[in-house]
């Protein structure tokens, strides 16, 4: 060990994404990133049930900084890139390593959401691409430019479409109660004491974030939310 | 009690295997698993059968010989516990019972239930050791080492090597056993000066040998004999990477 010789520094780049530990330190960071989105950006949906004015004026105020919209968009994509990459690799990878199943296997000691992290995952993904088809670009659903508080109303009040949306998110729930606590670990952040704080804690801002965004498409199929007639 | 026994029959690591069933009359349930198959192993040799073969030395669960799945658990239904010691009568009347080997593109089996577990030799080889002339034995406490960190480096070695973590993981990763052996030295004072370099070549050495990725869903830590904690994973992942970027 000591005989090694020390790596140039892109050559450890290189050697640090080629082994498994390296590219889940990279699923963890850029999950992070894409956790505080979800955070941030559940923060700004709930202003729906403060009425169409405050809606539409933070989508507004959103768009009146370009800078930093396009700068968040860009981290986003390459975020969300790099998280979906690495994901495909290790998932081949595991498959190659157990190129041979079992006749029986039971796997009943792991949480159901850590053992569906490879469906809870790609669903998600799929959601997101229909999502930005839908309330950014608007390329589908009853949608209008310039009305996005009567945008997401009439659409969730299509059951159909809360349907897809309710179903996403109890997915984004599951994939979040698992990854958030396994950042930690792969990160080598955790310890025999924070461990189990830290699951609690995961499966806890899990269900939060799915309840707060169950309520909208909820409160508007209920008629607790409704048009503003603007449009 | 009689039992009925599916077992993964290959006769040696070119040949394609199958799984084949037998009966096993009149089990005591004082038996140890492996003394059932001793059993089984007799009556297929009277009959002039080819015994099913399969890993043993100490049977008393310290040496990391025995293992092999049954019914989908690495080791069996009893936690904490290796295959050897896991006695019959956690069993009842009628049972019937799937065994197969490890399953890891790293271990290709031998035959039958033995698998190759000569990759793990080459990750402790790969920096499972302290690189300093030792001399003549010290004297006792000329290097202190703090209750907690002899208590933590003490709870990692006891890892037996068995493979259980990487037959039980779907992705068969060695992430376990691997962070179990870096642990073991990283958290001692020998061990500490080289934990870097320590971490980096014996990842690298797991990565090689082709074992998969861990997910963090612990079902190493649910079907290992000694209860090694996933935290030892976390050892390793931080090692490796302050190492490596720091
Ligand atoms: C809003 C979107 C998403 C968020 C907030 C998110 C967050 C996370 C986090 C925090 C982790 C844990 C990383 C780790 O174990 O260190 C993770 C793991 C994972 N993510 Fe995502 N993710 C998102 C979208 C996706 C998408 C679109 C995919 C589809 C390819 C995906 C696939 C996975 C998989 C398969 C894992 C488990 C990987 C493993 O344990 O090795 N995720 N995610
Ligand atoms: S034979 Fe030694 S541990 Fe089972």
């Amino acid at each position: 060990m000591s005989s090694l010789a020390v790596p140039a520094p892109i050559d450890r780049v290189f050697r640090f994404y080629q082994t498994t530990v390296g590219k889940k330190a990279i699923m963890a960071v850029t999950g992070v990133v894409l956790f505080a989105f979800i955070l941030g950006h559940l923060a700004g949906n709930l202003q729906v049930f403060e009425g169409q004015a405050k809606f539409d004026n933070y989508a507004i105020f959103l768009r009146s900084l370009p800078a930093a919209l396009w700068s968040a968009r860009i981290v986003l994509l390459v975020c969300v890139t790099l998280h979906i990459v690495t994901t495909v690799q290790l998932a081949l990878l595991g498959k190659s390593a157990r190129a041979v199943s079992y006749v029986k296997k039971d796997n009943a000691a792991a949480s159901y959401a850590s053992r569906t992290m490879y469906w809870s995952g790609p669903i998600v993904g799929a959601f997101i691409v229909y999502h930005l088809a839908q309330f950014t670009f608007l390329l589908t659903g009853p949608v209008m430019e310039g009305h996005p508080y009567d945008n997401v109303v009439l659409s969730f009040q299509q059951w159909p479409i809360s349907v897809f949306y309710i179903i996403a998110m109890v997915l984004l729930g599951m994939h979040l109660s698992h990854g958030v606590w396994s950042m930690f670990q792969s990160l080598g952040i955790t310890s025999p004491t924070r461990s189990p704080f830290i699951k609690s804690a995961a499966r806890l801002i899990a269900i939060v974030i799915t309840l707060g965004f169950l309520s909208i498409p909820i409160a508007v199929l209920a008629g607790f939310v409704t048009t503003s007639g603007a449009r | 009690m009689n039992l009925t026994l599916h077992v993964w029959r290959q006769k040696n690591a070119a040949a394609k295997g199958g799984m084949t069933r037998y009966e096993a009359k009149d089990v005591s349930p004082d038996m140890s698993f492996l003394e059932m198959l001793d059993v089984v192993n007799e009556g297929l040799i009277a009959k002039g059968e080819e015994p099913i073969a399969f890993e043993h030395d100490c049977r008393e669960g310290i040496c990391g010989s025995c293992g092999f799945m049954i019914n989908g658990v690495a080791h069996g239904p009893q936690r904490g516990t290796t295959v050897c010691q896991l006695h019959m009568r956690h069993y009842r009347d009628g049972d019937v019972l799937f065994l197969e080997p490890w399953r890891a593109t790293a271990f290709p089996v031998i035959k039958d239930l033995v698998v190759d577990r000569r990759p793990f030799d080459r990750i402790i080889a790969a920096g499972g050791y302290i690189s300093a002339s030792t001399g003549s034995a010290r004297d006792g406490n000329t290097i202190l080492v703090p209750k907690q960190a002899a208590d933590k480096a003490m709870d990692a070695a006891a890892c037996i090597g068995c493979g259980a973590c990487v037959a039980a993981c779907p992705n068969a990763a060695a992430a376990l056993f691997t962070g179990a052996k870096i642990t073991h030295l990283n958290i001692l004072p020998q061990g500490a000066p080289e934990r870097y370099s320590r971490a980096r070549s014996m990842v690298g050495q797991m990565n090689a040998e082709g074992f998969g990725q861990c997910t963090n869903i612990g079902l190493c830590e649910a079907v290992c004999p000694k209860e090694i904690k996933l935290e030892v994973i976390n050892k390793m992942n931080r090692d490796y990477l302050v190492g490596v970027l720091a």
